[in-house]
């Protein structure tokens, strides 16, 4: 079917600018992407029966396309809800890298952003940052699902924001 | 009264003992009123004990009163039971069941008073303490505490009786003596804050046999260790297990005192094989050794960690906190 561009109606070409979006490829995947986070099953302290309940049918996170997986090589979310002891840490470093390209971390509650109450404790890491790199920040003790919810929108926002300007939030 | 005390320096007892005699006085009003509110049919004959108690009430708090801003906490219990008393009279005069059910809102105000009166005087009492310490700066602040709480309780202080933990003790003491070694408890005490739970310091080099003594014979039967704990006193280590005999109910506790420099304290897992963990738990906290102990090794921490956190002298290797 040959279209010629130059000899179309009024009609025709309403009818395409109703109908046709420009953009580029990586806009595309960043579209796709951030619409299907899976993030991984990682629960490690309190945050994560927040996370639990964000996922359950109440805040109900099936709705931004995030399904949990129970493998981090089905999953491209990490989000580190809890404390990050030093005994954990280098497993944690190794599911972060079993997970396939592209992939994000979100650290979930003071614990994981900067060691919270245990930040003088001498078996917990001072902010999960320190292993792997983070992308969206949640405050909170724990935070609320809601929370959550908004952190995942954040990371969405940056996925696409990343993915329309070539440019980078964070060094990543 | 207040003038006096100023001199004495003791302020706060000062105004506490005015909030105090305050709810007093609206106590001492508040029975004649019930007798008032009371009677429905017979006023005439409840007329006469009803004057004759007011006076007596508000007479009964004031010598009470006197006396306290003095001498701080001693009179006080007299002043509340008078007063207890003089709220129960009028109600004993009046025995007519009928009666009594319109009176229940004053007498629910009155025991309030009472309740009040008494959360006062225990107020009181206690800033007359602390003004006796303020007072005996030099004797220590916890001493002059215990007189003055000693010189409150005086009429109910009695001496105390022994527990009756006090033979199982002394038993424990003499089968370990006769069954183990003569030397082979150090101290043997009873722990008041736990119930007086029998405690024995038992010497380490004697600790297996007496372990498995206290497991196996009929008199102490300690099947089943609840506890293994290790604590840093800085002067030493100690071990502390807590023994449970299912049967009785018994349960004891024993320590092991160890050298910090070298710890090391004989184990228990041939005995009660839950000592496994616990062991190895104190082993990677406090770094005391268990000789005998099939698998000694970190439990909790990494395997390449340095050093036992929990000793007192641990310094955590955290530079950025």
């Amino acid at each position: 079917m040959e279209l010629d561009l130059a000899n179309i109606t009024l009609e025709e070409r309403r009818e395409l600018e109703r109908n046709v979006i420009l953009g580029t490829v990586e806009q595309l995947k960043g579209w796709v992407r951030s619409n299907s986070l899976w993030p991984l099953t990682f629960g490690l302290a309190c945050c994560a029966i927040e996370m639990m309940a964000a996922g359950a049918p109440h805040y109900d996170l099936d709705r931004f396309g995030v399904m949990f997986r129970a493998s981090p090589r089905q999953a491209d979310v990490m989000i580190v809800s809890g404390t990050v002891t030093k005994k954990m840490a280098p497993l944690l470093r190794q599911l972060y890298e079993q997970m396939p390209e592209p992939k994000w971390v979100i650290a979930m509650g003071s614990c994981a952003t900067a060691g919270g109450p245990y930040v003088r404790s001498y078996s917990v890491v001072k902010g999960v940052d320190q292993i792997v790199p983070v992308d969206v920040y949640i405050p909170g003790c724990p935070p609320n699902p809601a929370a959550l919810i908004y952190g995942i929108n954040k990371l969405q926002e940056k996925i696409r924001y990343e993915a329309k300007t070539g440019k980078r939030v964070t060094d990543g | 009264m207040s003038e006096e005390q100023k001199q004495n320096g003791a302020g706060p007892a000062e105004g506490e003992t005015k909030a105090e005699a305050a709810p007093e006085g609206a106590k001492a009003q508040v029975p004649p009123a019930k007798t008032e509110g009371a009677p429905q049919s017979g006023e005439a004959p409840q007329a006469p004990p009803q004057p004759a108690e007011a006076p007596q009430q508000p007479a009964a708090p004031q010598p009470g009163v006197e006396p306290k801003q003095t001498s701080g906490a001693a009179p006080q219990p007299a002043a509340e039971t008078q007063t207890a008393a003089g709220a129960s009279q009028p109600a004993a005069q009046q025995p007519a069941a009928a009666e009594k059910r319109p009176l229940t809102d004053e007498e629910k105000e009155a025991r309030r008073q009472a309740a009040l009166a008494a959360r006062a005087a225990k107020l009181a009492a206690q800033g007359g303490a602390a003004a006796g310490a303020a007072a005996g700066a030099a004797a220590g602040g916890r001493a002059a505490a215990r007189g003055a709480a000693a010189a409150g309780g005086e009429g109910s202080e009695e001496p105390p009786k022994p527990s009756p933990n006090q033979p199982k003790l002394d038993r424990a003491v003499q089968l370990l003596k006769e069954l183990v070694a003569e030397d082979a408890v150090e101290e043997a005490s009873l722990n008041p804050f736990n119930d007086d739970m029998p405690t024995l310091v038992i010497r380490g080099e004697h600790w297996p046999k007496a372990a498995e003594t206290l497991r196996d014979h009929p008199e102490f039967g300690f099947r089943y260790l609840r506890n293994v704990a290790g604590v840093d006193h800085e002067t030493h280590m100690e071990v502390v297990y807590h023994l449970l005999n299912m049967d009785s109910g018994d349960t004891y506790c024993v320590k092991v005192r160890t050298n910090r420099d070298n710890p090391s304290v004989p184990s228990v897992v041939s005995v009660w094989k839950t000592a496994d963990w616990q062991e190895r738990e104190i082993y990677d906290l406090l770094g005391i050794a268990f000789p005998g102990h099939p698998d000694l090794r970190r439990i909790m921490l990494p395997d390449d960690w340095v050093g036992h956190p929990l000793r007192k002298d641990y310094v955590p290797l955290d530079p950025e906190v």
